[in-house]
């Protein structure tokens, strides 16, 4: 496999650096070379936030992500600024609760996911970043489904085990929607 | 040691994070520290494990206090360390020079960011000039060692500590934000320190059985200065015929040979990769250590190229010592970003194009 | 023949650099005896500044670390909190502990740090040759203030004990001095209490020395003594300042 670029963003406290962190340990488990490189300094305390999270056979070079294969884009600020930035060919997933899509490119494939609207339909607060995942997951090739369950077994402690339930319910129905 | 991560596991973790822990791990038994951004998880993770591990862990008043206590700690022959980024090195220069004259292990992290003044937060790499060449007042040397990738700044720790114990001087890790920030896989190896007897000078109390001994930098007679000074740098000279490291990547039959360090190199390695792709017979000469600079391995690299480029994070600090270690024999062409900008492959490969693979 | 007066072990036989009827030889005497009678030298680790006592590793029998100027107190946080069982000391000026090194020191007050800081005041900057230290007394000649210190322009003096005396973290700040016989048993009887409080881990003690310095003064050893007693102590009254050492719970 080549290296897979992907680039999440949305405002800061919205889970973007934690589900590139469930990439990153994807990609711990399933014995890939990765990276993953947050935006840093003023922007964690509110405004916008954004990962880099680089999946490979290959050792990673650069690990920022100007270009990626794969855009999660949780707000219309991200999802306007970074969506001409996707390779020909890459893939968009975006949160159409928030952003409206006005994007007239047809060499990338993009995806509407209601994922906010989801997950509060269904008692999920705070698991529209989950749910983009999933989709992520249908759509792409880049791990088993499975991967995802380790992983969030290895990051989620065991004393907040309810929390691993509610992931992979978010995690449902974005691979549903 | 029970630790928070297991050895040998390959773990998830962020350059900053995997310092801390190898710094644990190689039996440093203090961190003192003052918060700067980004090398704040550092500090973070020594206050979380210091006291577990056995150690101490104490936030400074400021950087000035925190690397004297650093030296009044190693002083005592315990393993001390330091982390700040690029404005706090500044401040900590004055304790890195005494700690120099007097001869005491110790290490020192910096996390780079842009500068000069407060500058900003984002990568940078121009304090190679402040960390190889004048970290402070006098004659003296630091152990550099630059990392690029984080289970490297754990090696490189590890290799730190026994490198400053063994020849009794600071060593400093030169890395940048953006491998403080970045999550890689990393690996702990069950690290065994090296315990170097520290008995024949350590200020630890003489318990009535040998002479006082005395932890100083202070000679007011000139040729006693002189002679303490030489002494240090014939050590040093040893330091430069032993302990040179790089990394050369496909330099056997290369015309372009580019010049990178820490971060910036992987960026440089991409572009390598893309040129040879596209038929540029590019190479990659990356030091480990940027004190002593590796000048046997940088003209081995050299050998059959027409032409070299230095590519910084900076406006061109190492490249003075690339054309001092191939004595000029070759031009050495520079292309850099400064301020906290990455530069990008494409970037390096039209750089290359440029300069070299155009004729 | 009985011995009635030697030096203290603690105190090295080699030639003090010292002006003629400096009082640093008095108060290196006094800590000196100290250690002897606690029997602690070998146990003691001294911290000395930039200064006149810059040398002073050369006359404690102790191990001795020189700090930069001004950090004695942070070279001897590091010391202490990686060597909790043994003794730590500064011995420094009014320049180097409150002047260029008032974070320092009032840091390490603050944290409670269990080490004994014998501060010498004196007025002045000594080893660079009669400038105006942050204890310079208000119209006082110096090679800085030629006409006298005038507040207007350079401030007023800062007065340690008291300053230091307000954080919770100092356990016991004694001002003594070492102009006359009862004040210098006084002075000993302070450091020694300022060690023993080291030994029951109580924390901070500081015990700031008035001395003198005849040479940059420009008086003679005698002068500079009753300068002492007539100027500086109605400014810097002697006494303790904070002492929780009897108190219960107290750090």
């Amino acid at each position: 496999m080549a290296t897979t670029e992907i680039l999440l963003a949305g405002f800061g406290g919205q889970g973007v650096l934690f589900a590139g962190k469930i990439l990153a340990y994807c990609g711990l488990m399933d014995n890939k070379e990765l990276s993953w490189l947050p935006s840093y300094g003023p922007e964690m305390r509110g405004g916008t936030a954004n990962c880099s999270v680089c999946i490979s056979d290959e050792p990673i070079g650069s690990p920022l992500v100007l270009t990626p294969d794969i855009l999660i884009a949780m707000n219309q600020p991200s999802f306007d600024k970074f969506v001409n930035d996707v390779k020909p060919g890459g893939k968009v997933f975006y949160d159409s609760t928030l952003i409206e899509n006005e994007c007239t490119r047809t060499d990338i494939e993009i995806y509407a996911v209601p994922s906010s609207q989801l997950a509060d339909d269904n008692e999920l607060k705070g698991g529209s970043n989950i749910v983009l995942l999933g989709k992520v997951f249908k759509e792409t090739e880049l791990f088993n489904v499975d991967v995802f369950k380790k992983a969030i077994e290895k990051i989620v402690p065991p004393a907040k085990a309810q929390l691993i339930t509610n992931n992979f319910k978010a995690f449902e129905l974005g691979m549903n929607a | 040691m029970k630790g928070a991560v297991k050895a040998l596991e390959r773990n998830l973790m962020k350059g900053n994070e995997a310092l801390a822990e190898a710094a644990i791990r190689a039996g440093c038994k203090c961190f003192f520290g003052y918060p700067i951004t980004p090398q704040t998880e550092l500090a973070a993770y020594m206050a979380k494990r210091m006291n577990k591990a056995g150690g101490v862990f104490l936030q400074a008043e400021s950087e000035i206090a925190a690397i004297n206590m650093v030296l009044g700690a190693a002083s005592t022959g315990v393993r001390a360390m330091t982390s700040s980024s690029s404005p706090g090195l500044s401040l900590k220069s004055e304790g890195i020079s005494y700690i120099a004259g007097s001869d005491v292990p110790a290490v020192i992290i910096n996390v780079q960011r842009g500068g000069p003044g407060l500058g900003g937060i984002q990568p940078s790499q121009a304090d190679y000039w402040q960390a190889t060449k004048a970290l402070g007042h006098g004659d003296f040397h630091l152990l550099v060692f630059a990392p690029a990738s984080v289970q490297e700044m754990v090696d490189m720790v590890v290799r730190a500590f026994d490198k400053a114990d063994e020849y009794r001087m600071p060593a400093m890790i030169l890395a940048d934000g953006l491998l403080g920030q970045m999550m890689e896989p990393v690996s702990f190896p069950e690290i065994k320190a090296n315990c170097v007897d520290k008995s024949s000078w350590a200020a630890d109390g003489h318990k009535g059985k040998r002479a006082h001994h005395i932890i100083n930098s202070l000679y007011l007679k000139p040729d006693e200065l002189e002679k303490s000074v030489s002494d240090r740098f014939a050590r040093y000279d040893v330091i430069k015929s032993k302990e040179t490291d790089a990394e050369l990547y496909l330099t056997e039959d290369c015309d372009i040979l580019l010049c990178a360090f820490g971060a910036t190199a992987r960026v440089v390695k991409s572009a390598v990769n893309e040129a040879r792709a596209q038929g540029i017979k590019a190479g990659l000469f990356r030091p480990k250590t940027l004190w002593p600079f590796p000048v046997k391995e940088i003209n081995e690299a050299a050998k059959s190229a027409k032409k070299l480029l230095s590519v910084e994070m900076s406006m061109g600090q190492m490249i003075d010592d690339i054309k001092l270690a191939i004595n000029c024999s070759k031009p050495v062409e520079f292309y850099g970003r400064t301020g906290g900008v990455i530069p990008t492959p494409a970037e390096v490969l039209a750089e290359i194009k440029k300069v070299g693979g155009a004729e | 023949m009985s011995v009635v007066f030697e030096r203290p072990k603690s105190l090295l036989d080699v030639t003090f650099h010292y002006c003629p009827g400096c009082t640093h030889g008095i108060v290196h005497r006094l800590v000196a005896e100290v250690m002897d009678e606690m029997g602690i030298e070998g146990d003691t680790i001294g911290v000395c500044p930039v200064g006149c006592s810059v040398m002073a590793y050369d006359y404690f029998g102790c191990d001795m670390i020189e700090a930069p100027h001004g950090r004695a107190p942070a070279v001897a946080t590091g010391v202490k909190r990686t060597n909790p069982d043994k003794f730590v000391f500064t011995y420094q000026g009014d320049g180097d502990l409150a002047a260029i090194g008032t974070a320092e020191t009032v840091h390490v007050a603050t944290r409670g740090e269990n080490i004994v800081v014998i501060f010498i005041n004196n007025t002045i900057y000594g080893m660079t040759g009669g400038q105006m230290a942050p204890t310079t007394l208000p119209g006082q000649v110096t090679q800085t203030t030629p006409f006298g210190r005038d507040p207007q322009l350079a401030g007023y003096p800062v007065r340690v004990c008291e300053m230091l005396s307000t954080l919770t973290g100092t356990a016991y700040a004694h001002r003594v001095a070492v102009d006359s016989v009862p004040h210098i048993r006084d002075a000993k009887k302070a450091i020694r209490k300022a060690f023993e409080t080291q030994k029951a881990k109580k924390g901070f003690s500081i015990i700031e020395v008035l001395s003198t310095c005849p040479t940059n003064w420009g008086l003679t050893p005698t002068e500079a003594l009753k300068r002492l007693q007539d100027e500086m102590i109605p400014y810097y009254p002697l006494g303790v300042y904070k002492d929780t050492t009897s108190e219960e719970g107290e750090k």
